[in-house]
């Protein structure tokens, strides 16, 4: 497998098509309009189709229809982008289809900024749009890990029939780092897509994709059995990574980029002798409960670390329930926090300096 | 030597590293630098993040106004112009990527093409759209064509950050030197990683420029 030096937007656009997308919706927004631009080279080339739509809105709709036709479809923004398409999003759950959506989370609210930022964290996990409903949420924290969540965000999209969001930020859509795709991806067995609207070939009844119900019974009774589905993902589908957790005192929590920032963080204190561990969320949600959970009967705190004034802090703080303190530090606006900034929280956690 | 020190090439060939670089060599040189960030495309990862490093070594830094802030207009300073006036200064330019970062040093086509210009493509064949000898030419057309220069220089800047090997190098520096051999441009040199300097410099009989590190990730403890 050939290594490429690749930019984090440049290869997430790559491993979607190699991963099968087909249809691409954009509308250009820093820090992601990468996505678009290295789309609308490549796939015209693939026999794909790349399309700037008029609006974030129109492309999330565009989305929706090629998702209704059964074809890996895929749309990519940054927060204020995101937010627009959030009313899109929720017709495609409601309707149980698979799609990818990419945030390459930027400073907000409102207009914000242009910089790093995981301030859109309660959008992603929780309330996005309105209704019941979930994303599956990746994390990648590397290029590399741009390319393989990618390709297993389509994949979980189309095994579950729901939309799956890829999340980051400026920094990873922006740097560059090496990477290799696989020379022959061998995906998930999937199911066929017989509720594609793609014509009867008068063999079969139409297909129908909807997402109004007349009958509040009926509403219900889809969305209980949707949630049986994610009661099953929350099982089956949670994504982590760990690092000398065993002995921890200071447990830190951070995903994406500044999970990077809380290891060299980590490090630094571990040659002082403080016993510090991490835990990466790779899936914001499900959200790995159980592994903090555990580590919390051991550990005597727990320290978020996130570019927003504290939004996963509140899952960790659930998933601890009470077995231990939960801290928090955090930059907001698009200020990225330092190793150093880190470590002075963990110091001061520890207890100062041994 | 030329005054005018222009940097090019694709996205994420190592312009902004080899023109830090540049930079600190004409310095050290005893020449009085100026840097220019002329790049208008990419709002992350720039020489505006060294200006510190840079002013310090008394080198002076002209940035687009608005670079590093929330502002996301290409609004490129008035002050740039003394580049043009005055002549006792050497000017290093670190241009944006592609064609469309070329664009902006076609707005000072009038003043470069005055004087005797160095235009330096840097190229990465570890970059997917400079892979080969072909597409490094179809890359050069294009920033020829926007920026209305020509270049006449090639620099083989291969690298795949933390994973170079001294064997990548030498492949890369391979494919970009046919490609100056087919253009008839002259290769100016291979820029290689202080760490692997020496080792390879046993390996070429090409000038060989020892890169030093002054843009750090994040989570790169300074």
């Amino acid at each position: 497998m050939e290594k490429l030096l690749m930019k984090g937007n440049e290869a997430i656009a790559e491993a979607a098509i190699r991963a099968g997308c087909l249809r691409f919706y954009g509308y250009p927004i820093t820090p992601q309009t990468e996505v678009s631009a290295y789309m609308s080279k490549k796939m015209p080339k693939v026999g794909g189709l790349f399309m700037q739509a008029e609006s974030e809105i129109a492309a999330i709709n565009m989305v929706y229809g090629s998702a209704a036709a059964g074809v890996r479809a895929m749309t990519s923004s940054s927060s204020p982008g995101i937010s627009l398409k959030a009313e899109g999003i929720s017709y495609i759950a409601g309707a149980d289809l698979p799609c990818v959506v990419l945030n390459i989370v930027r400073g907000g609210p409102g207009l914000g900024g242009i910089q790093p930022a995981q301030s859109d964290y309660f959008q992603a996990t929780k309330g996005l749009a309105h209704g019941d409903f979930q994303l599956v949420v990746l994390a990648p924290s590397s290029i590399q890990e741009c390319v393989d969540l990618t390709y297993e965000a389509f994949d979980i999209a189309d095994q579950y029939r729901m939309p799956v969001m890829l999340i980051g930020d400026g920094m990873l859509g922006q740097m560059m780092e090496p990477v290799t795709f696989p020379e022959e991806y061998k995906g998930r067995d999937l199911p066929e897509k017989t509720w594609a609207t793609n014509g009867t070939q008068m063999k079969r009844k139409h297909n129908v994709v909807n997402s109004l119900y007349i009958e509040p019974n009926e509403l219900e009774k889809l969305v209980v059995e949707r949630y049986k589905k994610y009661d099953y993902i929350k099982e089956t589908e949670v994504k982590y990574e760990t690092e000398n957790i065993k002995d921890a005192d200071v447990v830190l929590v951070a995903y994406g980029t500044i999970a990077r920032i809380a290891k060299s963080a980590m490090q630094k204190a571990r040659n002082e002798g403080i016993k510090v561990g991490l835990i990466r969320p790779i899936t914001l949600w499900p959200f790995p409960e159980k592994i903090i959970s555990e580590t919390a009967k051991k550990a005597k705190s727990f320290l978020a670390v996130e570019m927003s004034m504290g939004q996963m802090v509140e899952d960790v703080r659930l998933a601890v329930n009470g077995q231990a303190d939960v801290h928090f530090y955090g930059r907001t606006g698009g200020v990225i926090p330092t190793p150093d900034e880190v470590y002075n929280k963990i110091i001061e956690i520890a207890g100062g300096a041994k | 030597m030329s005054r005018l020190n222009i940097f090019v090439g694709h996205y994420g060939s190592g312009k902004t590293e080899v023109s830090l670089n540049y930079a600190m060599e004409l310095k050290k040189q005893g020449k009085d630098v100026i840097i220019v960030d002329l790049d208008i495309v990419n709002a992350f990862y720039r020489t505006k993040d060294a200006e510190k490093i840079l002013n310090e070594a008394g080198i002076e830094v002209i940035t687009p106004q608005y670079a590093n802030t929330n502002v996301d207009i290409p609004a490129l300073p008035a002050d740039i112009f003394k580049i043009f006036t005055d002549k006792s200064k050497t000017i290093v330019i670190d241009v944006g990527g592609d064609d469309d970062g070329a664009v902006a040093l076609g707005r000072f086509f009038g003043y470069i093409s005055q004087e005797d210009y160095k235009l330096n493509l840097v190229v990465n064949t570890k970059r997917p759209l400079t892979d080969t000898k072909e597409n490094i030419i179809l890359m050069l057309r294009d920033i020829e064509s926007c920026s209305r220069l020509k270049v006449n220089g090639i620099i083989n800047n291969s690298n795949l950050s933390y994973d170079t090997t001294t064997a990548l190098i030498s492949e890369g520096e391979k494919t970009v030197k046919a490609a100056a051999d087919e253009l008839g441009v002259e290769f100016v040199f291979t820029a290689v990683k202080e760490e692997l300097y020496d080792e390879y410099l046993k390996l070429t009989d090409a000038k060989v420029f020892p890169l030093k590190k002054y843009l750090k990730m994040p989570w790169q403890i300074q």
